[in-house]
């Protein structure tokens, strides 16, 4: 209370405020709510200014932990994830989220401590080139020299990172300049000619686009997290009902488009399923809307859409062209390209007949397992989804349970969906709910993990506790580094090196360790009982599910393969 | 094939680091790079000399650099009249018996000696890059000790023939 009266005081007559104080007040000008933050040597000036502040802050019990976290509140809330660590090592752990955010297009603002100006460049304790490693994994970096800088220098960060395609910016603050006075600066407006994000597309090719349309047999939608990203799920469905168009979503995109919709053909790629992958083969007209042509996605590029005219909608005009020849290229954000195409009202394309047959291959052709002896992590996601009414936030770690969410639980809405994609970093998912989380206090989060990621990022356990989130941790254990265990079945003569865990940890003590309530799930019928319980309170739960070890992810698109070359695609 | 860009570039700390960082990490070759001020405080001119497989490449190259919240301006002048020039520095082993060969290629390139020591010269040269590799051909047969060259700097001409619009980015 004294720091608040004295902190108004401060600012009504400008005196000096302190680096760090500047700091605060900047974040607190941006509406950030929480920060996700490890103290250290360097980032003390900071911290102690943070003893005081009204914003919460999230300690994680590792950096890593730290930036998931930041990502999955950014996912979830569409707010930039705000991140403080210290130098050196704390730095440099946070690596990996940075590169994960960068490649996934998460808004974050990370500070990371610096060694004081005097001492840059003298490999002093816990002094790291935090720069130099960052500039190829940010969208941008700042190293702050002067005090008066940092209100400015933040605003811009905010900006860059929310703004065009979003990602992460990393500021460095040296201890020096956090600890150093200055006067309150004047606000400035901010100027980066070099930064103009394109919002609107260009007239021209959103008339190209709705005359390619209308000229079309077999159209077909493929849309990514840059409908997500550009809150443009509702403009989609609309498009997709005023022109009938049948949509396919990326991963990262599931929720974009409500997958009970009549015009839902499911998720696109490697372990997609049959009638979206066909759908992307056979199209004669591919509008691509906020997906950027990932190889997980398109699979050898030499029979991916070989008969289709591309259409690509990006905000980020290196995307265009990148990894598809593209004819129609739509430089916009997906929101405002949607507004314009719907806007358009033109002829929708002659397609009953593609529609019907895809109809028939999502009939034929569905997401399948066999349901026999064992536990199947498909059945249990099934159970899950029914038992949330697919209203749950789920969030994934990597490998085949990542697959299995994604194919059987079926996003009704948007931003209920958090998942690695583009880096594929195990860790990830349990770090992340408990962003996930704290960006919906109210929602249901399903922390969907396997044994190997899990014990990656263990530790965090401890802070799902500590604030009592609704996170469901649902561990499908199979004992071993599932895909990895399956590429080695399929590609390597079941040769299995080092993928199955050789002593596993009982989940439930140590749950039990940290106060959380366990349970080990063995059949269908102990899953149906515990489900209905736990998903009935907002206690979080630790479930550590046996599932069938031998499962592998079907269908599948062999590395090297073309989108036609699924396999494992019908009950045999 | 070899193409020149030039891009405009706010004067920051790192920037420099931040091109050079894309073209390794995009995994694109840059043949030379030269960086100086430009006529405008606070903005520097890089000219990037770039070997590249076909148009596509380039188009991401540029596309790519444009990208960078630093980058004000990226062309690419290949297709243009261009002035370009380079500076090369040789230190070339000369006897009194050679000096006067090495004076007779020396004039025709117009190139200089700036410097004569007991038994090398250090020859200038400025010109577009195949008359330096030219000239670099000529001067091997005596002994080359060093050498040293400056890249590719380049700008457009002030009148252009024919009609090939610059190419910035090729979308928008």
């Amino acid at each position: 209370m004294l720091q608040e009266t004295a902190f108004t005081n401060i600012k009504a007559e400008n005196k000096p405020m302190s680096g760090s104080e500047l700091l605060l007040q900047a974040l607190e000008k941006e509406n950030v709510e929480v920060i996700f933050g490890y103290p250290g040597g360097a980032v003390l000036p900071i911290y102690d200014k943070i003893y005081d502040s009204k914003i919460l802050h999230v300690l994680p019990r590792h950096e890593q932990g730290g930036i998931h976290a930041a990502e999955g509140y950014a996912r979830i809330s569409g707010k930039p994830g705000v991140v403080i660590v210290t130098s050196g090592p704390g730095a440099t752990n946070i690596v990996t989220g940075l590169t994960d955010a960068m490649i996934d297009s998460l808004p974050l603002v990370v500070f990371t401590g610096q060694v004081a100006t005097g001492v840059i460049g003298t490999d002093a304790f816990q002094e790291a080139d935090v720069l130099g490693i960052t500039t190829p994994i940010t969208k941008y970096n700042y190293q702050v020299r002067n005090v008066e800088d940092i209100p400015h220098v933040i605003k811009e960060a905010f900006y860059i990172a929310t703004s065009g395609r979003p990602g992460p910016v990393l500021i460095d603050i040296p201890k020096d300049i956090a600890i150093g006075t200055a006067e309150v600066p004047e606000e400035k407006e901010i100027q980066l000619p070099g930064y103009q994000p394109t919002l609107k597309p260009n007239y021209l090719q959103i008339r190209k686009l709705t005359e390619a349309v209308s000229r079309a047999k077999k159209p077909v939608i493929l849309a990514g997290a840059g409908v997500l990203h550009a809150n443009a799920a509702a403009d989609l469905k609309a498009y997709v009902e005023q022109q009938k168009i049948p949509v396919v979503h990326t991963l990262l995109g599931l929720g974009g488009f409500p997958a009970e919709h009549e015009m839902f053909l499911g998720m696109g790629g490697m372990h997609g399923c049959y009638a979206a992958n066909m759908a992307l083969y056979e199209a004669d007209l591919l509008i691509n809307i906020g997906a950027r042509f990932d190889d997980r996605l398109t699979g050898n590029l030499s029979c991916f859409a070989p008969n289709a005219t591309v259409a690509h909608v990006d905000i980020d005009p290196a995307e265009i062209g990148k990894n598809v020849p593209t004819e129609i290229p739509v430089v916009a954000d997906a929101k405002e390209a949607l507004v314009q195409l719907i806007a358009q009202e033109g002829k929708p394309p002659s397609n009953e007949e593609w529609l019907q047959t895809l109809t028939s291959w999502k009939e034929e052709y569905p997401y399948f397992y066999e349901n026999d002896h064992a536990l199947k992590p498909q059945k249990v996601l099934e159970m899950l989804y029914e038992k949330t009414n697919g209203e749950a936030i789920v969030v994934t770690d990597v490998g085949q349970h990542q697959m299995w969410a994604a194919q059987f639980y079926k996003f009704s809405k948007a931003n209920r969906w958090v998942t690695s994609g583009g880096l594929g970093t195990m860790g990830f998912g349990l770090p992340a709910s408990i962003g996930a989380s704290l960006a919906d206090k109210d929602a249901c989060v399903l922390a969907v993990l396997g044994d190997g990621g899990f014990q990656m990022t263990t530790q965090e356990l401890a802070v799902i506790r500590e604030f009592n989130l609704p996170v469901k941790i649902v561990i499908m254990n199979n004992g071993s580094l599932g895909m990895v265990r399956q590429w080695q079945e399929l590609f390597y003569e079941e040769r299995y090196s080092h993928s199955k865990n050789p002593i596993q940890p009982s989940f439930v003590k140590l749950a039990d360790a940290y106060d959380i309530k366990g349970y080990v799930i063995e059949t269908e019928e102990e899953a149906e009982k515990i489900f209905t319980e736990v998903l009935s309170n907002k206690d979080p739960v630790l479930l550590d599910i046996r599932i069938d070890p031998k499962e592998n992810v079907y269908p599948m698109i062999a590395p090297g393969k073309g989108l036609n070359e699924m396999v494992g695609v019908k009950k045999q | 094939m070899k193409r020149i860009i030039t891009l405009t570039v706010n004067n920051r700390p790192g920037v420099l680091n931040r091109i050079t960082n894309l073209f390794s990490k995009r995994n694109y070759n840059i043949e030379s790079i030269t960086v100086g001020h430009s006529e405008v405080e606070g903005v520097s001119r890089i000219t990037c000399v770039v070997n590249v497989e076909n148009d596509s490449v380039i188009e991401q190259i540029t596309k790519q650099l444009n990208k960078q919240i630093d980058v004000l301006k990226v062309s690419d002048l290949s297709d243009q009249a261009i002035v370009s020039r380079e500076l090369a520095l040789i230190k070339v082993l000369s006897t009194p018996n050679t000096r006067s060969e090495l004076n007779a290629l020396i004039e025709p390139f117009r190139a200089s000696v700036v410097d004569i020591g007991k038994d090398t010269l250090v020859i200038q040269i400025t010109g577009e890059s195949d008359k330096i590799e030219a000239f670099i051909e000529l001067i091997k047969p005596y002994g080359i000790k060093e050498l040293a060259r400056t890249g590719t700097t380049a700008f457009l001409r002030g009148t252009q023939r024919g009609n090939n619009p610059v190419k910035n980015i090729s979308i928008v």
